[in-house]
């Protein structure tokens, strides 16, 4: 890698920022105080939150939905989405469990899933990019399309009896109570982070982000960077589906449902501009924690589920309102 | 670190400081439901308070995902294990996917039954079923001779489809508890496949065909219903009644008509306390939940486990004109 940047691919300089907003840009600095307050909220209100096996257990809530956000972010950044992750969960899962009937071992299931994911990430790309439709439609539709697969495939059934060993990926601990799927998701999130912020790659996704006209006679292959990412997101739904799949023993169609908008809520929480353009993994990284830690303590004082969804629901709205009401402020200010 | 330490020390006061004496004995069960906002569970819930109550010292948590997922009841057991609490009952999402999780819960020596929606052998100790299919059967059979005159005359099976398994069990046990009721005739078992109009028509087709006929039994929520609805339009109501298994919101009306006088389904309010209560007693230790055993249930009786510890907890609960209108308002 000769040619890494010196600067941060973040200041590209074709969105002209006001003071305030530059501020505002460490959202990752403000997210991350927001994680350590309900941190600290949290040890406070449940005597059973400071348990490192709780802890441990509480980042099964968010790792295989984190992983597929990281990949996601990249999608969002680009300016595209992908909305049939959850879907491609159920079909790789539903292909596995087909697998395990033909005898197939935990390597051979594990392939299958991250094929299968593949193989769906690309149908997307090749929707996208080669047909040029909007990717929020061919998702919308994939996303029926690869479910309803499933429902054909199993109907009301149920494939299990994976072999003992795959369980490894869904419970299995690393060593104490590091879990397989927390340090799969810490792995993820590095590479993703030194691929968005420290590569050429990098910076092309930004800049079709940004501006995929002027990406395109810079000399940036924008179909082909894009393909790429809804190949990477794909397969980033394929590991989800092997961790979940053997985090449950078991696979229904309904596998994941509703998964698609908790994974674009963790990459908007994160500071990622859902028009694109901006956004770093450090802050979905955070973000994926602070949800995490949020329905993981609302669950220990056994607040019900829909006071939760709620609370993430304005921090939602919060965290795409703040930015835009301060950049009307700073206009303001400056025009008068 | 030092940070962390500190806060440590901290929250350890606020253990001690919450943590009273009273609040350390308290058996802590936790009720796990489907979904939270459900009349059905709404009403278990009233029946665990219920069974608290007459405990003594317990805790019920009554919680559940916001939708009915698998995953999200897996969520709600982690925060459960986390708490420490005592015993765990659920109502399954899924039979196979809660296993692995409920398999920890037991692992970390939290005691773990199933109700109403199983959970597969291995996830749990024992499973409590609302009732039995010879309960069933039985009850519907004695709730047509109750209207009968003089408990003597002919009736009708109204069913789902041919095929539905559960439906064909309960028609086979009724069949099998007739030579009980000395006078109690079967004409014929008719099928209008849980679709409204098909029901509709069938039970029109068994008014006219059979002159005689006293009851129509339909063991389904949505025949008994269309029966009901078919008794009243052919002016027959007082002449011929209708009863079965159906939810009292659905068949608060008829009652009100007369179209049934009686009809009977699970009651939920028991099913909850039952649950509480076997809970309880597990966690006390003074029962066993293994194949062939008894667990004492309050003022439910007690319930025997079979072969695969799943256990029947009593007759399907008889709703009538006294209590209808209240239950329509939970299920």
């Amino acid at each position: 890698m000769t040619d890494v940047p010196t600067h941060s691919p973040r200041a590209i300089p074709d969105r002209l920022d006001t003071r305030l907003s530059r501020g505002l840009r460490s959202w990752e600095a403000l997210l991350f105080a927001v994680a350590i307050a309900i941190f600290v909220a949290n040890a406070f209100a449940s005597p059973y939150f400071l348990d490192p096996w709780n802890l441990s257990d509480a980042t099964f809530n968010f790792t295989e939905k984190a992983i597929i956000a990281i990949a996601m972010a990249f999608l969002v950044i680009a300016g595209e989405i992908d909305l049939s992750v959850a879907a491609i969960i159920a079909l790789a899962s539903t292909a596995m469990g087909a697998a395990v009937q033909f005898g197939i071992g935990t390597p051979g299931l594990v392939a299958v899933g991250l094929a299968v994911g593949l193989l769906c990430g690309a149908f997307n790309g090749l929707l996208v990019c080669r047909f040029g439709l909007p990717s929020i439609v061919v998702t919308i539709g994939t996303m029926s399309l690869f479910r309803g697969i499933s429902f054909v495939v199993l109907g009301d059934q149920v494939y299990k009896g994976y072999p003992a060993d795959f369980a490894f990926f869904g419970q299995g601990y690393v060593g104490w109570v590091i879990s397989f799927e927390f340090v799969a998701f810490l792995i993820v999130a590095l590479v993703g982070g030194i691929v968005l912020h420290r590569t050429t790659f990098g910076r092309k996704v930004y800049a079709i982000g940004n501006n995929p006209l002027a990406a395109t006679f810079s000399g940036v292959r924008v179909e082909r960077v894009k393909f790429i990412l809804f190949l990477m997101t794909g397969l980033a739904s394929g590991i989800a589906a092997v961790m979940l799949t053997s985090r449950l023993g078991s696979t229904r169609p309904s596998i994941a449902l509703g998964w698609e908008l908790e994974v674009v809520t963790m990459v908007v929480l994160g500071g990622v501009n859902i028009l694109g353009g901006s956004g770093t993994i450090l802050g979905v990284v955070i973000a994926a924690f602070v949800m995490g830690l949020v329905t993981f303590g609302l669950g220990l004082l056994n607040v019900p589920g829909v006071i939760m969804s709620i609370f993430i629901g304005l921090m939602l709205i919060g965290v795409i309102a703040i930015p835009i009401l301060a950049g009307r402020v700073a206009r303001h200010r400056r025009s008068a | 670190m030092s940070l962390f330490r500190k806060l440590a020390v901290t929250t350890a006061m606020a253990v001690a400081l919450l943590a009273g004496p009273a609040h350390a004995e308290n058996v802590k069960i936790a009720l796990v439901v489907k979904a939270l906002g459900i009349g059905f569970f709404e009403a278990a819930n009233k029946g665990a308070q219920e069974a608290a109550k007459e405990l003594g010292d317990v805790e019920v948590i009554y919680t559940g995902p916001t939708d009915t997922t698998a995953e999200g009841q897996i969520e709600v057991i982690n925060a459960l294990i986390a708490q420490k609490v005592d015993a765990i009952a659920i109502s399954a999402n899924d039979k196979d996917a809660l296993v692995p999780a409920l398999k920890k819960a037991m692992d970390r020596g939290i005691k773990v039954i199933s109700w109403d929606s199983g959970v597969a052998p291995e996830g749990r100790l024992m499973h409590l079923n609302p009732s039995s299919n010879a309960l069933i059967g039985n009850m519907c059979v004695k709730l047509a001779a109750d209207v009968m005159p003089e408990g003597k005359g002919d009736f009708a099976i109204l069913s789902a489809s041919a095929t539905a398994t559960n439906q064909n069990i309960w028609i086979e046990e009724m069949k099998k508890v007739l030579p009980n009721y000395p006078g109690v005739n079967l004409v014929e078992v008719a099928y209008g496949d849980d679709l409204a109009d098909k029901s509709y028509r069938e039970a029109q087709g068994l008014l006219q065909k059979y002159p005689d006929l006293k009851v129509i039994v339909a063991p389904t929520t949505v025949g008994i219903v269309a029966a009901s609805q078919a008794v009243a339009d052919a002016g027959k109501v007082g002449q011929i009644y209708v009863s079965g298994l159906g939810l009292p919101s659905e068949m608060a009306g008829h009652v009100k008509s007369g179209a049934s006088k009686s009809f009977a389904i699970w009651n939920p309010i028991d099913l909850g306390y039952s649950a509480t209560t076997i809970a309880y007693h597990l966690v006390k230790g003074d029962a066993e939940a293994k194949a062939g055993g008894e667990i004492p249930i309050g003022r439910m009786g007690t319930v025997k486990l079979d072969d695969n510890a799943e256990g029947a907890m009593s007759d399907p609960f008889v709703y009538d004109a006294s209590n209808v209108e209240e239950f329509a308002k939970i299920f």
